[in-house]
């Protein structure tokens, strides 16, 4: 690690304003960024932890939609009462990242500011179509994942909170790849008043995609047959590793589609 | 088995789990020396290269820095030495090339030290390193092992096709193997792979070295299984300090599974830059560089064939065999695939004649020597993997194959094809018990249960055997070790009757603390708190040979016993000059010395006293105190084994395994503590389907490692094992030891792999599935199993 000064600021507003200093980064709960550091891969004048921000911490259950602010760890989530009775496959799919140290520290922000192509929240935020609040805009989940480690977030833009419409039906299916656990492909399909969609993470080398195909059938015909009698979706354009080649991976995305479906 | 609460056979609890358990454990990092400095190495990031510029300069100009070295600093001094000779087919000795102990002009793995910087602080050191400057011509890397062979890239000038030996045993049968492979009524071969592990011990490698020149005294307090077997090879071959002025010190050391064994280059380096910089110089492993710089276990790449006559008695076996070297030889690595490997091929099975061919090739990979089981785990893999194919080839069931083939217990002393003479065993009785313990009967049932919920179960078994207990010193002499493979012990008696042992058998989770105090209370009869058991420093301990290969109890126990029996021989003389009676009249039971027959007594701590305030005592006969130095050298090998069996589920869908049962039944002689010998049968069983389920140290064609962190290397949790089911019941003790022990810590590393890999084979077979390569990753499996055509990418 390198030296870096440590800002703690009060307010969103002071976040920003620190943010503008070159070369500095905000931190959350540090369990992507604080790694990297240790590796020296990054060199940050100031590190802005946003962490200590009332503003970005806490979960409000609506009627209709479920708002996560930024700074919430995954353990809150997955512990938090109302988003299990609103969006139980959210609160399961928190309930499953990484492990307990991870979960109490990790946060939704870092996750989708970050935007891993092997995280498990953007499948949630794109299945479930949630909106991503920033210090300064609302962004709709698919114009907001841009590719790998790539979003729309602007140069100092802090990311809020998110906003999960409740859906009627969702869940996640993780297939864990052995070594790290993260998703080596995780599905999140949803029915939703608007629609049914399907958004898959680990598998792509775009990053986080919705099933189109999946998403037709399944509008037509909510269960694991209807995906059962699709092609598994092209393994061009998957992420090959140790852990999976492409062609597993595209059947992969077809199986956790399936049980996805059947868990909700 | 003696059942009494405390002793030989008392499960009693690890006195060591005090201080491991409340963190008051003291390991090499826990130390810090007065004024120490840091070192930090600057490692190679590509896997071969010529070393064009390196100048350090600006480096050792930054702040804190003490010193750069390169290999400029090192010249006159030794390279990092083998301890084991091979002598090839040709009666050739084997390629040795120098292993600097930093890069001399050229990089032969990624992870090959070449610069260290020491400075005051370990940030100062790691600033100071991004200043050096470095320039490395890359070459093309060698890393598959056939590949490498045909030559043209040579790691080594000295090896220009990459063969280090090319190795025959027992090569008299040579031809006469392959008459009976060309007779056979059936033959079965199966090619396979014997994964490449990292060892990953929970503690990373430390060291500190310390000169005090007033006394012209080095200290090196490291992480290691044998402080003075480290000794000798630094002191004597490397940096010429002899052994009076040199002492090694292996505090709490947090797990080895033999990566701890051998002597590094980190060791010498702090060594030498102590005297250097006369400051104390400090090494602490980061994870990565555990990584890249621990001697890694395993990858073999085997052609087995097994030879049946019409009655499926074996008649031969053959195995050709390709073991990776890594890009030096590090300490032990020439043994491993030969002498630890070639000399167990004949299992427990009574194949008459058996052949093997090992070729060890040097690749630009991170150096490989004994991991877990070492050798031994390759040779029952091998032969337990090709047993069970040829089974269902035959049609018959492959725990009938192996009984009919079995050794049976009234042919021991059992003189083998493959050099070694097994002392005793009982393997009807293991396999017997291991297939009641799985419930054979009722498998049937559960997979016809499993098949409902659309997952396929298997059923495998493999029965195992070891040579642990390593080594008589004159065979492994003649067979090429560089040294002897004796143990030693003292046994010192206090005044007040406490008793302190200092043992060369190091422990390093092993819980020899516990379990050598019990022998000790058992044959002195005084209480397991009265007795002190010491190891780890080189100045404390007599010259031992360290902890490995499953020899600390029946070795390092044995010099224990040794020392103990002439205590009891002392003290009886002692005693019978107190009781003024004969000594052939004095009785010694539960801690007194008796006149037989009457009820004169004296206690044993009556008679320590007596030893050291000798006011009243045969002064002319015998000397003063009560002390006592033995050194065991074994008459041959112990040979443990057991039958192992795993029940698995297969999810066709996505190639996931779930580990449902296992069970284990072993034979390891008399045991001195269940409670311990359990847990090392559940630690080596998780390595082994670790090994068969999990881990894969793998290297792209570039020689850059694809698995160099916990994000790709995977490790057994405990959600991946089932509850281990564990039976020690069957007992033929050893033969020529006095404990009558065999040795357990390696047995669950060793049985487990066959059995598991059998148990998927066993699920898969109505799939057609004959064989799937470790490790049996969801991938793996499913693409067995749907038989895809894509390959994994880069
Ligand atoms: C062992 C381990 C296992 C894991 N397993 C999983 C898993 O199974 N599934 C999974 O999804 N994830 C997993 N993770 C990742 C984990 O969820 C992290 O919490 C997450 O990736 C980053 O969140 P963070 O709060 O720690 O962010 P940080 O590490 O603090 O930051 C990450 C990046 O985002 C930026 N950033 C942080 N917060 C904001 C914000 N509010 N606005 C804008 N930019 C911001 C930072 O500058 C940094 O670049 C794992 C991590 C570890 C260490």
């Amino acid at each position: 690690m390198y030296a870096f000064d440590y800002v703690k600021p009060a307010s969103v507003a002071d976040a920003v304003k620190a943010l503008s200093a070159e070369d500095a980064q905000p931190i959350s709960g540090g369990q992507t960024l604080i790694p990297t550091l240790k590796q020296r891969l990054g060199q940050p004048s100031a590190l802005v932890d946003l962490t200590k921000i009332a503003d970005l911490v806490g979960i409000e259950a609506g009627s209709d939609s479920v708002l996560v602010k930024g700074a919430t760890t995954h353990a809150a989530v997955a512990a938090h009462e109302g988003v299990m009775q609103a969006i139980p496959g959210l609160a399961k799919l928190a309930a499953h990242i990484g492990d307990p140290q991870v979960r109490n520290r990790g946060t939704i922000g870092g996750s989708v500011a970050n935007n891993d192509p092997a995280a498990c929240y953007p499948a949630a935020v794109l299945g479930l179509g949630a909106t991503v609040l920033t210090d300064r805009r609302e962004i709709a989940a698919d114009d907001y994942f841009q590719g790998m480690f790539t979003t729309a977030l602007e140069e100092g833009e802090i990311v809020t909170g998110v906003r999960f419409p409740i859906p009627e039906k969702s869940a996640y299916a993780k297939f864990v790849q052995p070594a790290s656990r993260f998703a080596l492909t995780g599905v999140y399909a949803a029915k939703l008043k608007g629609g049914v969609r399907v958004a898959v993470t680990g598998a792509s080398e775009s990053g986080v995609f919705r099933w189109a195909e999946a998403e037709a059938a399944l509008a037509s015909n909510w269960s694991p047959e209807a995906v059962e009698t699709l092609a598994a979706p092209a393994a061009d354009g998957m992420i090959g590793d140790i852990h999976g080649a492409p062609d597993y991976r595209a059947h992969l995305v077809k199986v956790m589609t399936k049980r996805a479906v059947a868990a909700a | 088995m003696n059942k009494q609460m405390t002793g030989i056979g008392a499960s009693s609890k690890r006195r060591e789990d005090v201080r491991f358990l409340t963190g008051k454990g003291q390991y090499t990092d826990d130390i810090n020396r007065h004024g120490q400095l840091y070192a930090h190495f600057v490692r190679s990031e590509v896997a071969h290269g010529k070393i064009t510029k390196l100048d350090a300069s600006a480096a050792a100009a930054a702040p804190g820095v003490a010193h750069v070295f390169t290999s400029k600093d090192f010249e006159g001094v030794g390279g990092v030495p083998c301890g084991w000779l091979i002598t090839d087919k040709n009666g050739e000795p084997m390629k040795e090339p120098k292993h600097p102990i930093l890069a001399e002009g050229k990089v032969r793995h990624v992870g090959d030290p070449i610069a260290v910087v020491v400075a005051e602080t370990l940030a100062q050191a790691r600033d100071a390193a991004e200043l050096i400057d470095l320039e490395i011509e890359e070459l093309p890397a060698v890393i598959d092992m056939r590949e490498a062979l045909k030559g043209g890239v040579a790691v080594h000038d000295e090896a220009p096709d990459n063969l280090c030996y090319d190795w025959e045993f027992v090569a008299e049968n040579k031809a006469a193997v392959d008459e009976a492979i060309a007779r056979a009524a059936h033959v079965t071969t199966l090619e396979l792979v014997n994964n490449r592990l990292v060892a990953n011990p929970m503690e990373p490698r430390c060291a500190i070295g310390e000169y005090d020149r007033a006394g012209d005294q080095h200290t090196l307090y490291t992480t290691s299984q044998n402080p003075h077997v480290i000794r000798l090879l630094m002191g004597a071959f490397v940096l010429g300090i002899p052994e009076h002025k040199l002492r090694v010190v292996a505090p709490d050391v947090g797990g080895g599974f033999g990566t701890k064994i051998y002597h590094y280059a980190e060791e010498a380096f702090v060594t030498f830059a102590a005297k250097k910089l006369n400051k104390p110089v400090k090494w602490t492993a980061s994870r990565s560089e555990a990584f890249m710089s621990d001697a890694q276990g395993r990858d073999h790449v085997t052609k087995v064939e097994l030879a049946l006559d019409a009655d499926n008695n074996f008649t031969a076996l053959r195995c050709l065999t390709h073991a990776n070297m890594g890009a030096y030889l590090s300490t032990f690595a020439p043994c491993i695939p030969t002498w630890l490997h070639g000399t167990l091929l004949a299992g427990n099975y009574r194949t008459p004649l058996i052949f093997t061919n090992v070729k060890a090739v040097f690749t630009n990979t991170v150096p490989v020597d004994a991991y877990r089981g070492a050798g031994r785990p390759e040779a029952t893999y091998q032969l337990e993997r090709v047993i069970d194919k040829a089974a269902r080839e035959l049609g018959v069931s492959p725990i009938a194959l192996r009984k009919q083939n079995f050794i049976k217990p009234d042919q021991f002393p059992y003189q083998t094809p493959v050099a070694v003479v097994y002392d005793t065993g009982d393997y009807d009785a293991t396999m017997d018990k291991v297939v009641e313990m799985a419930d054979l009967a009722g498998f049937d049932a559960r997979k016809a249960e499993a098949k409902s919920r659309g997952k396929l179960r298997g059923l495998g078994f493999a029965h195992y055997i070891e040579a642990c207990g390593i080594a008589p010193s004159s065979l492994v002499g003649a067979l090429g070790a560089r040294a002897g493979l004796y143990e030693a012990a003292t046994v010192r008696v206090n005044p007040t009757g406490s008793v302190s042992v200092f043992t060369g058998s190091h422990s390093h989770g092993q819980g020899h603390e516990t379990t050598f105090a019990q022998v000790v209370s058992d044959m002195l009869g005084i209480p397991e708190d009265q007795i002190d058991i010491v190891h780890g420093d080189t100045n404390r301990v007599p010259f031992g040979m360290g902890t490995y290969g499953s020899r600390s109890l029946a070795v390092g126990g044995s010099a224990i016993v040794k020392s103990v029996e002439k205590i009891v021989s002392k003290a009886r003389k002692i005693a019978a000059h107190l009781l003024e009676a004969s000594e052939a009249d004095i009785t010694f039971e539960d801690g007194q010395f008796k006149v037989a027959g009457t009820d004169r007594a004296k206690a044993f701590g009556e008679i320590a006293l007596a030893a050291y305030v000798p006011h009243q005592y045969p002064i002319e006969e015998i000397e003063p105190g009560l002390e006592e130095t033995s050194f065991y050298d074994p008459k041959n090998f112990t040979y443990p084994s057991g039958g192992y069996a795993c029940e698995v589920e297969v999810d066709p869908e996505t190639g996931v395994v779930k580990v449902c049962a296992f069970h284990a039944a072993d034979d390891f002689g008399n045991l001195v503590n269940p409670m311990i010998v359990e847990g090392q049968i559940h630690g080596g069983v998780a390595q082994g389907i670790g090994q068969a389920m999990l881990e894969h140290c793998t290297f792209d064609a570039d020689g850059q490692p694809q698995a160099g962190s916990y994000m790709d290397y995977a490790m057994p949790r405990a959600a991946d094992m089932p509850m281990v089911n564990i039976d020690s019941s069957c007992v033929t003790p050893c033969t020529h030891n006095p404990l009558g022990v065999k040795g357990c810590g390696e047995a669950g590393a060793i049985g487990s792999p066959p059995a598991f890999v059998n148990a998927v084979i066993d699920a898969l077979a109505e799939r057609g599935v004959t064989h799937i390569d470790m490790p049996l990753t969801p991938q793996a499996v499913w693409k067995a199993i749907h038989g895809a055509s894509a390959v994994a990418a880069e």
